[in-house]
């Protein structure tokens, strides 16, 4: 842009024209800038207040690549433990393999040894004696003698001696503690282990054809059932997945959601026609009634939560009461707004043809206010079930609950993951749901 | 609605109006059957998830329901005046050397001889977080919407992308960011200000693009035609309309994150939310109804002072019908 050229007869005559833009009040002029310095004062005071510094010096970051891994990715974790001269492969509780399978990485080999392949040209060659370490095809030799495990000379920094102990790196496929007594394997593998069937299942290990084929065409596994209802079952009451109970936990999430605004709808709509005041008369009338929901919209949510749940105990009903609560308050103001806003021709047209009061509000108001009473509730609906989560988690049970205790694990991540999928999923549906019955309700322009 | 003609008026009319009347009397019949159809179907529905809900919860309704009220009944402080000694930390008669009535040992010293009560400085911790919170929840929401929105950004491409970016954030559950955070830099405030601000950004970041989209285009036009950049147009064309909205729609937000944040606090983030799920947890009557009454009032203000505030920036333009959307 060329600059602009103004001589000073120009500039009078635009300055006289135009007061407004250049004698702007103090305000206009500052505002943004004072504002900016306080949210910038205000942070600052905020980033001392809260030591962000010392706690993000202070994180457990090595632990946290781990737990994000562990979303999308699973770890076997045996124990090569030595005994008589012997390497004897032990797991812990959450073994992903049946008794006695043959696994691909981790085998046995002649001498009473492990070979545990880590991928490409890295493996571990386990002995009583000695820990052949191989990275990139070239071989450390990890000798144990007596209490310690000692770091060849010239071993890469993948390698390194820790107390008595040689740790090992090998990325993301893993990593291999080697000890006096036993070498501690974590081999990570993509994906959800045994997502579908737990080692328990006679399902286990089959490729999906092979599941199918028996499913729909194989003998009978279990007399008592078909394959079919087997299968089922052992997805359902799958030990390391728990898929039955986090479905029914996802779905006591919704009833509270569901039955929560439903009945909060079904309570706010009587109750709002005696707070409107072109509908009830009576001024006191109209101010208890709005008070009152201020006040149920006022007390928290979590507080309706958690004094339900210590008269009902953990479960939906607390979620459902909470919600109502809550949300008879919220609709009841957001409904009674409505009907204040009321055409009053319809009402008079009514009136003037001698209908009794009831019928006057069933047709001369009800048809203008339900579209957007609807349209409301299903907004509430929607963020409802995205609440029910939170209240869950506070006590109210359902799915918040169910990721709270598989969060305080610290090992279940990838079970957090399935549910935090599995409520965008339903969150999603119940959005477009929501939204595809408003748009049908309210019309083409939608709400 | 359904209003069905007497038979007298019907002998008086034409073969046609006739026809008529049949087919508006079919069709009122036709809707009806679908309404009581509809009304039976949302029953059923109903009474199923009542009594899922029923069977799932630890505790039966009605075998639940008589000691509601007895829990209710010995939920009653020893005095009124234990309410506001606990929320004021004063020393109690009724001391046991039990925690229930030991407010002294939480006293928050500031100096020697000043303190600030425990419940007044835990609120003043949920209070910060929620505003800590909206404001970086609404700096990222105010730089991700005019990405979204289709009057301002030509790349079908990146508005999907920064839609469904903005859903997710929408979407997820707040409480595993949480946790996430929690098991990473320990308990505290920090996790649940991520935790808010993230949400935030979706949620406000949706109503801010939308609107953006609703703004008037004309002074873009103009602004165009003279040559200006993106930046500018933005800057000078659009956010001079979209700013007072935004700035309501952010006032809206602190309401909901004042709550937000109590309950974050209450599943590990500290704060008025924390300390209040472990006194009602306790059975400490007085400690919980001073919480209450504490979060009741601090409600109300805080929506009282954003309505005004609302009122004086925007005038009367009532916000409210965009609440259930955040």
């Amino acid at each position: 842009m060329s600059t602009l050229a103004v001589n000073a007869a120009d500039r009078e005559r635009l300055l006289a024209a135009y007061p407004e833009v250049f004698h702007r009040s103090f305000m206009q002029r500052w505002g943004l800038a004072i504002v900016a310095v306080t949210v910038f004062v205000y942070l600052a005071f905020c980033f001392s207040f809260f030591n962000v510094i010392p706690t993000f010096v202070n994180g457990n970051w090595d632990r946290a690549a781990i737990y994000i891994q562990d979303w999308y990715s699973w770890r076997a974790q045996p124990r090569l433990r030595f005994q008589n001269g012997q390497v004897v492969p032990q797991w812990t509780s959450r073994r992903q393999y049946p008794e006695g399978a043959a696994i691909d990485w981790l085998k046995p080999t002649s001498n009473g040894g492990y070979t545990v392949l880590f991928g490409g040209e890295n493996r571990l060659e386990v002995t009583p004696s000695q820990v052949d370490v191989y990275i990139d095809g070239k071989l450390y030799p990890v000798a144990i003698n007596g209490d310690r495990a000692s770091l060849p000379a010239g071993a890469p920094a993948r390698m390194e001696q820790d107390d008595s102990k040689v740790n090992v790196r090998f990325g993301f496929a893993g990593q291999a503690e080697i000890r006096s007594n036993q070498v501690y394997i974590q081999r990570r593998f993509l994906g959800w282990a045994n997502f579908f069937f737990d080692t328990h299942s006679p399902f286990w290990g089959r490729s999906v054809t092979g599941v199918a084929g028996l499913v729909l065409f194989g003998e009978r596994l279990d007399p008592a059932q078909s394959n079919a209802s087997l299968a089922l079952d052992n997805f359902l009451n799958n030990g390391s997945w728990q898929h039955g109970d986090i479905l029914s936990k996802l779905m006591q999430t919704l009833v509270m959601a569901f039955v929560g605004t439903l009945f909060a709808t079904l309570v706010a709509f009587p109750l709002a026609f005696v707070a409107a005041r072109n509908i009830t008369t009576s001024r006191p009338m109209n101010w208890g009634m709005k008070r009152f929901f201020d006040f149920l919209r006022s007390i928290d949510m979590l507080i309706w939560a958690l004094f339900f749940t210590r008269a009902f105990g953990p479960g939906p009903l607390p979620g459902i009461a909470a919600i109502f609560f809550t949300d008879t308050g919220a609709l009841g103001k957001v409904y009674s707004e409505a009907l204040e806003n009321v055409d009053d021709k319809q009402r008079e047209g009514v009136k003037s043809v001698g209908a009794a009061p009831v019928i006057v509000q069933r047709y001369g108001v009800v048809p203008q206010v339900l579209p957007i009473f609807i349209s409301q509730s299903l907004y509430f609906w929607e963020s409802n079930t995205r609440s029910a989560t939170v209240i869950g988690a506070v006590g109210a049970g359902g799915i918040g609950l169910k990721l709270l205790e598989s969060m305080k694990t610290n090992a279940d991540w990838d079970k957090v993951a399935y549910m935090v999928l599995l409520i965008l999923l339903v969150v999603f549906v119940f959005d477009n749901l929501s939204n595809a019955l408003r748009s049908r309700v309210m019309g083409k322009k939608g709400h | 609605m359904a209003h069905v003609a007497e038979p007298a008026q019907l002998s008086g009319l034409q073969e046609s109006s006739r026809t008529i009347l049949d087919h508006y009397q079919q069709q009122v019949r036709t809707r009806r059957i679908y309404t009581v159809v509809s009304i039976v179907v949302f029953l059923i529905v109903l009474a199923a998830s009542l009594d899922f809900a029923n069977e799932a919860n630890s505790g039966k309704f009605f075998e639940r329901l008589p000691y509601f009220f007895d829990f209710i009944k010995s939920f009653v402080p020893n005095s009124p005046l234990e309410i506001f000694r606990a929320m004021f930390d004063l020393p109690s008669p009724y001391a046991d050397g039990s925690i229930k009535f030991d407010y002294t040992s939480d006293r928050v010293w500031i100096t020697d001889s000043f303190y600030i009560p425990n419940f007044f400085y835990q609120l003043a911790i949920t209070l910060n977080i929620a505003i800590v919170s909206t404001i970086l929840g609404s700096t990222g929401a105010f730089l991700l919407c005019f990405f979204a929105s289709s009057n301002l950004v030509g790349s079908r491409a990146v508005r999907w992308g920064v839609r469904r970016i903005m859903e997710i954030m929408r979407a997820f559950p707040e409480i595993v960011i949480a946790g996430l955070l929690a098991a990473i830099l320990s308990i505290g405030p920090i996790a649940a200000i991520i935790a808010v601000s993230f949400h935030t950004i979706g949620a406000l970041g949706k109503l801010f693009f939308e609107v953006v989209e609703n703004a008037d285009m004309r002074p873009d036009e103009g602004l165009r035609a003279s040559g200006a950049s993106w930046l500018e147009r933005v800057r000078f064309a659009i956010l001079p309309q979209v700013l007072p909205n935004f700035v309501s729609y952010t006032l809206l937000r602190t309401e909901i994150n004042v709550r937000a944040s109590t309950i974050i606090g209450a599943v590990g983030g500290g704060g008025i939310g924390e300390v209040f799920s472990l006194s009602i947890g306790r059975d400490h009557a007085a400690k919980t109804y001073a919480i209450i009454i504490l979060l009741l009032v601090t409600v109300i203000c805080v929506d009282q002072f954003s309505a005004w505030l609302r009122r004086r920036l925007i005038g009367r333009q009532s916000f409210e019908f965009g609440r259930g959307a955040a």
